[in-house]
């Protein structure tokens, strides 16, 4: 798999705690945190897309990126948020939602110091990893999101 | 008109509409090739997408466009008559400026050039056996024209006037600038620059006008004949008083013009709005509803004066529903006059002639019902062309006018609108359909049908009467997609016919897509919708089948026998199921089935909500509402559960066979 190219200069992130690891979703595509709010379950869909929400009355479909890799999915507590994202999606601006044990801070990184998901001892797909750095001594992780929701 | 946007794309939208215009001009004179009034609206169509193509740098357009006019000049000027050829030749050409516009790379400057050979090879066989053209002899032309301050702001470009006075014949131009003011008072969106051309031509004193039929009428245009000594351009004279003001055209927008005669919209008191905003209004509107649903639940047996405020709140939220209901709707007959075109080349391909007649036009639908409407009635008309009406010679046979005739029509019933598509062929053979089915095992040899339930049998997949297939029809694009669309718009199919009269095809549609009527169920936690107008009836689930655990079964309902499906297999439902399963009835057509559900909970106004892109795999539903506590529930699709009933009952069949 080729990584794409990127971007060298910063970019303003928001840090999530899903499954007891730390992704960053580009700041960009996050519309708005939202408490947790009634999921209605479509049954029938693929487990890592199983709900929709109402997002002032719009439905949008509710991810889990827990299920997708691999971690367990634990019942929502107090801190869990619904992150609505509008994503591109085969070319339309999709709102999507993802599910997050709790939010922690925005902040800049620099995409291209990130290194790329290393293919060996590495549970997690690699193609839905758009590079991996360090924050501290916490390994924060950029997820392909157009791979994940394929 | 809508605000900003690529000019390209503007372009492109103006294109549409005056290709549609010049196509329908086209079309009618076919039929009717004296019509002076139709040459000029096509002429007119012509001449303003080749101005703004040249505006937006579409220049491929603009010179296709303009060899284009060249030939069809002549028709204009009375030289050649109108030919169906030359229609043809025509129409073929509107189809490549139409390609030029929207997929430029794939449009072959080879084509353009062929066609452009057909069209005046269209035009001038016409004219050879007409008239013989007086050749006339060259004289010297001078035209004084000062535009108007206002042109340039209407986005007339004078540049393009003199190049097209060019292309009459040798000219000399000069600038009039005796009118432009010093720097200061200088307005730079105004046009100050007046010309005078002299212009040598044997052209006649229309054609030299017809370069400023669109400028608007402030403009000051003297043509005058100088005379036909060839001598060279002299100073600018003063223009001699026998000069005549053109007539011009009022320069009004484009989407004023593009109304055709029988459209009910009044020029002026309407205006464009984009489709995606109507849509925001709608969702916005959808939302009030259920906040409203609400607001009157938390006032029930609350204070008087609340549960008053909340009753107008439900008053002017029902009005600003209607309203804004009625702002979606367009008159079906923007629809029709795409089909002429259609039947134009269907009655060409196929060597039958065939008329269009069209009625209820007016009659209003939601745009996107319209959009959508589209395909099933292409898919229909062909049929009706290509398997509904004989052969010329078949039909003469049978004492039938030569051409046969296709009946689009629409109109209101209750909350419905039918649709219907007629021909006057030779009806439906059942006997025949019933052969084909039994060939392709869609029924048993010794099956007992009525005739409508043969009919239905047109709407199964892979079901084909014809036996061969042609062109025209069997390209894949079944009756059952026809089927499957018409029932997504929530709509029926009904067929009647008069064997050797011919067919009547009706769609029976909801007049919207945004609001349906829903019944709403309980299966285990989750709450579904139910399109009412699929529902019949509600029954309690007998004990006796509540205890077969088998996923399909049958129920007796007053003698007849209906397949039920237990929506809790289907959800998944794991938490205990209510001691009183309910059964909905819900029936599409001749199809019923009976879905159980754990409770009946009422009915409810929904406003519906598609489901995301990532929820295109699930087909059990077909969208999604908001309920009054603001939770989702989602909507069954009925037709796809009605399948999966008739798939279950086959297998279940092969099983008792086996």
């Amino acid at each position: 798999m080729t990584r794409d190219i990127l971007s060298d200069s910063a970019i303003d992130v928001l840090t999530l705690g899903i499954g007891g690891e730390i992704f960053a979703i580009e700041a960009a595509d996050v519309r708005e945190i939202l408490d947790l709010v009634p999921i209605t379950a479509v049954p029938g869909a693929r487990s890592f897309v199983g709900g929709v929400v109402n997002v002032r009355g719009r439905i949008v479909p509710l991810a889990d990126l827990r299920v997708q890799f691999g971690m367990a999915v634990t019942a929502p507590t107090p801190d869990t948020r619904i992150i609505v994202l509008e994503l591109d999606l085969e070319g339309e601006p999709t709102p999507v939602g993802i599910l997050a044990d709790r939010v922690f801070e925005v902040t800049q990184i620099v995409p291209a110091s990130l290194e790329a998901a290393p293919r060996i001892g590495i549970r997690w797909r690699p193609e839905f990893i758009r590079g991996i750095g360090m924050r501290g001594d916490d390994l924060l992780i950029l997820p392909n999101l157009s791979q994940i929701l394929h | 008109m809508s605000g900003g946007g690529d000019p390209a794309e503007i372009f492109r939208q103006e294109a549409a509409e005056l290709l549609e215009q010049l196509e329908q001009a086209l079309l009618d004179l076919g039929s009717r090739p004296d019509d002076r009034s139709l040459v000029d609206t096509a002429f007119r169509a012509l001449h303003t997408i080749k101005g703004s193509g040249a505006m937006f740098g579409f220049d491929a357009v603009a010179a296709f466009v303009h060899d284009f006019e060249t030939a069809f000049d002549r028709v204009r000027g009375g030289l050649a008559p109108c030919t169906p050829a030359l229609v043809t030749a025509a129409l073929q050409a509107r189809d490549h400026i139409r390609a030029l516009i929207e997929a430029p790379e794939q449009a072959l400057p080879a084509r353009g050039t062929e066609l452009l050979a057909a069209l005046r090879l269209a035009v001038d066989g016409a004219d050879a056996a007409a008239s013989s053209p007086q050749p006339a002899a060259a004289m010297e032309w001078q035209i004084r024209f000062h535009l108007g301050p206002e042109a340039l702001v209407n986005g007339t470009n004078p540049l393009l006037m003199l190049d097209e006075l060019r292309a009459l014949g040798p000219v000399t131009v000069a600038a009039l600038v005796d009118a432009v003011p010093t720097l200061d008072d200088m307005d730079p969106e105004t046009c100050h620059l007046g010309w005078q051309v002299r212009l040598r031509s044997s052209c006649s004193r229309a054609a030299i006008e017809e370069v400023f039929i669109f400028v608007s009428d402030d403009a000051k245009i003297d043509i005058s004949l100088v005379g036909d000594a060839p001598e060279p351009a002299a100073p600018p004279a003063p223009a001699p008083s026998a000069a005549v003001p053109v007539a011009a055209a009022p320069v009004q927008p484009v989407a004023e013009r593009a109304r055709g005669e029988g459209d009910i919209a009044r020029v002026g008191g309407s205006l464009r709005v984009q489709a995606e905003r109507l849509d925001a209004l709608m969702d916005r509107v959808g939302e009030l509803v259920i906040a409203h649903a609400r607001l009157s639940q938390l006032a029930t047996g609350g204070e008087a004066g609340l549960t008053a405020v909340a009753e107008e709140i439900g008053r002017l939220v029902a009005e600003l529903r209607d309203t804004t209901m009625s702002i979606r709707m367009l008159p079906i007959g923007s629809l029709f006059s795409r089909f002429r075109r259609l039947l134009h080349d269907l009655s060409r391909d196929l060597g039958k002639p065939v008329e269009l007649v069209t009625s209820g036009e007016e009659t209003e639908l939601d745009k996107t019902m319209i959009e959508r409407l589209a395909d099933p009635l292409v898919h229909l008309i062909r049929n009706a062309v290509d398997h509904g009406l004989e052969a010329p010679a078949v039909r003469l046979a049978a004492g039938k006018p030569e051409g046969g005739s296709i009946r689009l029509s629409a109109r209101h019933a209750g909350a419905e609108v039918l649709v219907t598509v007629s021909d006057d062929g030779r009806g439906l053979d059942a006997e025949r359909i019933r052969a084909s089915a039994i060939e392709k095992g869609l029924i048993a040899a010794d099956a007992r049908l009525a005739d409508h339930e043969i009919h239905q049998l047109l709407f199964q997949p892979g079901f084909s009467t014809a036996k061969e297939i042609s062109a025209i029809s069997g390209r894949g694009v079944g009756m059952d997609v026809v089927k499957r669309t018409v029932e997504q718009l929530r709509g029926s199919i009904e067929i009647a016919t008069r064997p050797g009269r011919g067919t009547d095809v009706t769609l029976r549609l909801p007049l919207t897509l945004a609001i349906i009527e829903g019944l709403l169920v309980r299966v285990g936690d989750g709450c579904y919708a139910i399109p009412l107008s699929a529902v019949e009836e509600c029954v309690e689930l007998p004990p006796q089948e509540d205890g077969r655990s088998a996923g399909y079964s049958l129920l007796q309902i007053r003698g007849a026998l209906v397949p039920f499906l237990r929506l809790r297999e289907l959800m998944r439902c794991t938490t205990p199921p209510d001691p009183h399963q309910k059964v909905v009835i819900i029936a599409a057509g001749d199809q019923r089935l009976g879905l159980v559900v754990d409770q009946i909970l009422g009915s409810h106004q929904t406003v519906i909500k598609s489901l995301s892109r990532l929820h295109a795999d699930v087909k059990t539903f077909s969208g999604a509402t908001i309920l009054g506590d603001g939770s989702v529930a989602l909507i069954l699709d009925v037709a796809h559960l009605l399948e999966i009933g008739e798939e279950e009952g086959r297998r279940t069949r092969m099983r008792q066979a086996a």
